[in-house]
C-alpha cells in the first residue's frame, strides 16, 4: 500500500488485524474450506509489525522475543536470530538498542511463529541496507512458502508486489 | 497454555520491576501508616484502637501506587496491539495482568500488613486474620485499580484519574476488612466482615476483566 500520510494505511492495517472496526465495508478471512472465524483466523493466521515495536525498554531482547514467539505459538528462536543478524543484540536491554535494531527484534517474531499474513507498517523505515537486503530474503521465502504480505510503504519493497494506492 | 504461560511470565516480571517493584511499595507503605499515627495523637489506647484502619488504608493507597503502568506502558509501546491480536481473548489478558500485579505488589504488602498493625499496637493475635484480609482485599485492589487502569488509558495524567476513579472502589474492601478486624479485637464475631470482603474480592476479579478489555478495545480503536 502506498499513499500521503495519514492517507488511512496504517488504519487498513488496523482494520483487517481487527484492532479498529471498518466505517463501512467487512473484513473477512478465508481458509481452503471456505469462510474462517474473524477472531480464530486473526489469532492464528496473522502477524502485525507496527510503528511502534511493542518491545518493553528494561527486559533484554532475548526475553521480548522468547515471549512473543511463545504468545504466538512458535517457540525457535535460532532462526530469526540467525535470519535478522541478532546474535550481538540478544542480552542487551532493549532501551540500549537504536531504532533499526529495535525493528529487527520485532520482526523477528514473523520467523519465530510462522504465520500465514503478514502486516508490516514501514517495516523497513528504520534498517540500513544490509539487513534491508535481509528482510527482504525473509519475505521472499514467505512468500515462497505461500504466505502473504499486506505492507504499508513509502519505498518498494525488495519483493514483487502489486501496489496499491490508498485514500487516492 | 504456553501462550497464557508466557503472558504470565511476561507479567510478573514486569509487575516485579514496576514503579520500583515491591521494596518499593512496602517502603511506601511504611512512611503511610507511620506517618497517620503522628498526625492522630500517639497515645497507645488511641493508636491500638485505630491500628486496623490505618493498616488499611495504607494498604489502599499502596495498592495505588503502580497502577498507571498496568496498562498504559503496553498502550504506549505497542504491545497492547499484540496482547489484543493473540491466541487468549483481552479479558483473560487483563485478568492475568492483575493477577500478577496481585502477586508482585499486592502479597508483599500483605505480609507488611500485620507488622504495620501490631507495631502500632494491634493484639498480636489478630495478625493470621490482618495478613488473610489484606491477601484477599489485595486481590479486589489489584482488580478493581486495573479498571481504572484501562479506563484512564491514553489520558493525560492518568495516575490522578485513575485515583479518583478506583479510591471510591476501594471503599467496601476497606470497611469489611477493618471492620472484620475491629470485630476480632473487641472480641465480637468477625466472619461477616471477611466473607463479604471474600465475596467482593470475587466479584471484582469476576466482572472487571470484562470491563477492562472493553475499556482496552476503546482505546485502542
Amino acid at each position: 500500500m502506498v499513499g500521503r500520510n495519514g492517507a488511512g494505511k496504517t488504519s487498513l492495517l488496523r482494520a483487517i488485524a481487527g484492532l479498529l472496526p471498518p466505517s463501512a465495508g467487512t473484513i473477512g478471512f478465508e481458509g481452503p474450506d471456505g469462510a474462517l472465524d474473524p477472531h480464530d483466523a486473526r489469532a492464528a493466521g496473522l502477524h502485525m509489525v507496527g510503528h511502534h515495536d511493542g518491545l518493553k525498554p528494561g527486559r533484554t531482547a532475548r526475553e521480548e522475543l522468547l515471549f512473543q514467539a511463545a504468545w504466538a505459538g512458535g517457540g525457535d528462536i535460532d532462526e530469526a536470530v540467525r535470519a535478522l543478524d541478532l546474535i550481538r543484540l540478544l542480552d542487551l536491554e532493549v532501551r540500549r538498542l537504536s531504532a533499526g535494531q529495535r525493528r529487527r527484534v520485532a520482526l523477528a517474531r514473523l520467523l519465530a511463529a510462522p504465520r500465514a499474513l503478514w502486516l508490516l507498517d514501514e517495516p523497513m523505515a528504520p534498517l540500513d541496507a544490509d539487513h534491508r537486503r535481509g528482510v527482504g530474503e525473509a519475505m521472499t521465502r514467505h512468500l515462497a512458502d505461500g504466505g502473504m504480505i499486506v505492507a504499508a510503504v513509502h519505498d518498494p519493497l525488495p519483493v514483487p508486489a502489486r501496489s496499491v494506492q490508498v485514500g487516492a | 497454555m504456553r501462550a497464557l504461560c508466557a503472558l504470565f511470565g511476561r507479567e510478573l516480571s514486569l509487575a516485579w520491576g514496576r514503579g520500583g517493584g515491591p521494596l518499593l511499595a512496602l517502603a511506601f507503605y511504611a512512611a503511610v501508616a507511620t506517618l497517620l499515627p503522628l498526625a492522630s495523637g500517639r497515645e497507645p489506647e488511641r493508636l491500638a484502637a485505630i491500628a486496623p484502619g490505618v493498616a488499611w488504608l495504607a494498604l489502599a493507597l499502596a495498592a495505588l501506587l503502580s497502577l498507571e503502568r498496568l496498562f498504559e506502558r503496553d498502550y504506549e509501546d505497542g504491545a497492547l496491539d499484540l496482547l489484543a491480536v493473540g491466541p487468549i481473548p483481552l479479558e483473560a489478558v487483563a485478568a492475568i495482568k492483575c493477577l500478577a500485579q496481585w502477586l508482585a505488589a499486592g502479597a508483599p504488602l500483605a505480609l507488611a500488613a500485620p507488622v504495620a498493625a501490631i507495631a502500632l499496637g494491634a493484639p498480636p493475635a489478630s495478625a493470621p486474620l490482618m495478613f488473610a484480609c489484606a491477601l484477599i482485599g489485595g486481590l479486589a485492589f489489584a482488580f478493581v485499580g486495573g479498571l481504572g487502569a484501562s479506563l484512564a488509558l491514553g489520558s493525560r495524567r492518568g495516575g490522578l484519574l485513575i485515583a479518583v476513579i478506583v479510591l471510591p472502589l476501594f471503599a467496601p474492601p476497606v470497611i469489611f476488612g477493618a471492620g472484620a478486624l475491629s470485630s476480632l479485637t473487641a472480641g465480637l464475631p468477625w466472619t461477616g466482615g471477611f466473607l463479604l470482603l471474600c465475596a467482593y474480592s470475587a466479584a471484582a476479579a469476576g466482572l472487571s476483566p470484562f470491563a477492562m478489555a472493553a475499556a482496552c478495545r476503546n482505546a485502542l480503536s
